[in-house]
């Protein structure tokens, strides 16, 4: 008997604190919902609980404060997230897994070094070259445009890794060499036997490589420097929501933020259980 | 037998022609660059008049900058690290107690799914808008400066004047959106540890404590040591959200000098690639080199460690 009360006041003391944590996770994006519905002076005054009727007036207080401005407007930021952000995805996760394949089926010289190279490269951030990053962008003529921020996702050590994973238990050498026999070239043979077997992989690789691209600030923040009116990207729109405005209008400012957050949450919740086995997967990877 | 051979070597070549692209990519956009910043923190700026620079090649810029002048590229990585001490530690120790929490067998939560989605969910988010959003929130005029100040705990300046406060936010703020990443690697890792080892040790009668501190925490060991490397690099490289909470601001007196109290390595970086008067490519890979070298030394460690590891293990 004793044992059991014992047993539910564990339970009731980590639900409690599980259930604290959920609410510190959500509270400052109720706080955001709410804040975006009300009026400037009124969010000065503290934190409110209960929504207002303000988010239409708000928004279209900022579309009008954006457009005079002659910043990138909040719709023309998102689209050009998505014009970077959608061939970055794709290119990502199909020259990775193109890169795997090779590692895994076909034996070469210098197999084992190119797979221990891009082992080793996995850690290097990009932010430590990109002075050289610059001067690539202005050698090949790609400084200003989308190119630079969209190219080097054919080159994506950990992708990579992450594939060769998977190939290595999800991928029958045999069914390969069924292809081969029947006739079908080796790069047909990827793209057609390979790929479909490699989808739950490439869909996990999918969502990271795009939720890494769409918050990307630092690179397009500095390639896109020049002509940054009409190629910045969603999080350089953020950053200008904050510094533009020197009157700060919190009302408005709320209401942008909302609207940047919506995709992502709504995106986040009908992949979750991807995205959460995805990162299991990530940490046990040694 | 002879046509069989003849045949591998010739798919090896598709070895080659499939792996050759990532290493075209990787050539131009991060060896090339590498490289290059390398060459570049060798050219120094020379001011020889007013208005009048010549460029040489050689030590200048680390002499200057690197080992001499302010400093303010290792109190900049002082920062950082101290930013990322800050968030790194409770965040392992709360991952590893909810990791612990979900596993457990005997004690049981309900909703387990649920509360991993909701505590995951800030990492998605952009961290340009998180940023934002506190920022919004702890401003002289915020929400949450409204409510510190309704507790007495800020004045009328409000928080972001006070250089610990604003490190501490923004270290708050990294934890926050990291804890549930951290908890979901280190759940996956409990799972994959053979249950027969938990069953043989009930068995000896050893109390969860013990089973914890005495099977889970050792073979959680690369684990944690993967956690711990890849949070350190990323962490080196922090800047989207000090950057935008704060901008590195408040000026802080230390020993008689002003110290920009929250600018990360990255910020400082960025300073001297912004367009303007301050604008130094010389000095920006300088201060470059120096961090691609401690976040070299901080990985050849994981990896020195692991294959330690391996060596142990067979």
């Amino acid at each position: 008997m004793e044992k059991k009360k014992k047993v539910s006041g564990t339970v009731i003391f980590r639900q409690v604190i599980c259930i604290i944590l959920v609410l510190l996770a959500l509270f400052p994006f109720y706080v955001l919902i709410i804040n975006s519905t009300l009026e400037s002076n009124v969010i000065k005054q503290g934190i409110h609980l209960i929504p207002g009727s303000r988010f239409f007036e708000n928004y279209k207080n900022l579309m009008i404060k954006t457009n005079a401005t002659s910043t990138v407007n909040l719709w023309q930021a998102m689209r050009n997230s998505l014009i970077v952000t959608v061939p970055t995805t794709i290119l990502q996760v199909y020259f990775a897994s193109l890169t795997a394949y090779g590692l895994t089926v076909y034996q070469f010289k210098g197999r084992d070094l190119a797979w221990a190279f891009i082992y080793a490269i996995m850690m290097i951030p990009t932010q430590v070259s990109i002075i050289g990053l610059i001067k690539v962008c202005s050698i090949t003529h790609m400084y200003g445009t989308f190119w630079p921020l969209i190219l080097p996702a054919m080159a994506a050590p950990t992708t990579v890794y992450f594939m060769k994973q998977y190939m290595q238990s999800g991928l029958s050498i045999e069914i390969i060499e069924a292809a081969r026999i029947d006739g079908a070239g080796e790069f047909m043979t990827f793209n057609t036997i390979a790929l479909p077997l490699l989808k739950p992989a490439m869909a996990t690789q999918a969502i990271f490589a795009f939720v890494a691209s769409w918050n990307n600030l630092y690179t397009p923040s500095i390639l896109l420097a020049t002509r940054t009116d009409k190629l910045a990207t969603m999080p350089m729109f953020i950053e200008s929501l904050k510094s533009n405005d020197k009157k700060r209008d919190f009302g408005e400012i709320y209401a942008g933020l909302l609207i940047t957050v919506i995709p992502l949450i709504v995106a986040y919740l009908a992949l979750s259980k991807y995205i959460v086995a995805g990162v299991a997967l990530g940490g046990v990877k040694e | 037998m002879n046509n069989n051979k003849k045949k591998t070597v010739e798919y090896g070549k598709y070895g080659v022609l499939f792996i050759a692209p990532f290493f075209i990519v990787f050539l131009v956009f991060q060896f090339y660059p590498l490289i290059y910043t390398i060459f570049k923190s060798f050219m120094f700026d020379k001011k020889t008049g007013r208005k009048k620079v010549v460029t040489e090649f050689g030590l200048g810029n680390y002499i200057n900058y690197v080992f001499g002048g302010n400093g303010e590229v290792w109190q900049a990585m002082l920062i950082t690290i101290v930013l990322w001490l800050l968030n790194f530690i409770p965040q392992l120790l709360l991952s590893l107690l909810l990791a612990a929490w979900f596993t457990d067998m005997q004690y049981k939560i309900k909703g387990q799914g649920a509360y991993k989605v909701i505590m995951y969910m800030p990492n998605i988010i952009t961290a340009a808008t998180i940023a934002v959003l506190f920022y919004s929130l702890f401003d002289v005029h915020g929400s949450m400066t409204q409510l510190l100040r309704s507790l007495g705990l800020a004045g009328e300046a409000g928080v972001l004047t006070k250089g610990w406060w604003s490190l501490l936010i923004i270290a708050f703020i990294q934890f926050w959106m990291w804890y549930g990443n951290t908890m979901i690697v280190l759940i996956a890792g409990i799972m994959g540890i053979n249950p027969s080892l938990y069953e043989a040790a009930m068995v000896d009668g050893a109390t969860p404590r013990q089973q914890f501190f005495q099977i889970t925490v050792p073979l959680l060991k690369p684990i944690l040591q993967f956690t711990m490397v890849t949070s350190a690099i990323g962490g080196l490289q922090m800047y989207d959200i000090p950057q935008l909470f704060n901008e590195g601001s408040p000026l802080v007196n230390v020993g008689g000098t002003a110290v920009q109290s929250t600018r990360t390595i990255v910020m400082l970086i960025k300073s001297y690639i912004n367009a303007g008067p301050s604008q130094n490519y010389g000095r920006a890979s300088a201060y470059s080199v120096v961090l691609f070298i401690i976040t070299l030394a901080v990985s050849m460690i994981f990896y020195k460690l692991t294959s330690e590891k391996n060596q142990d293990g067979r």
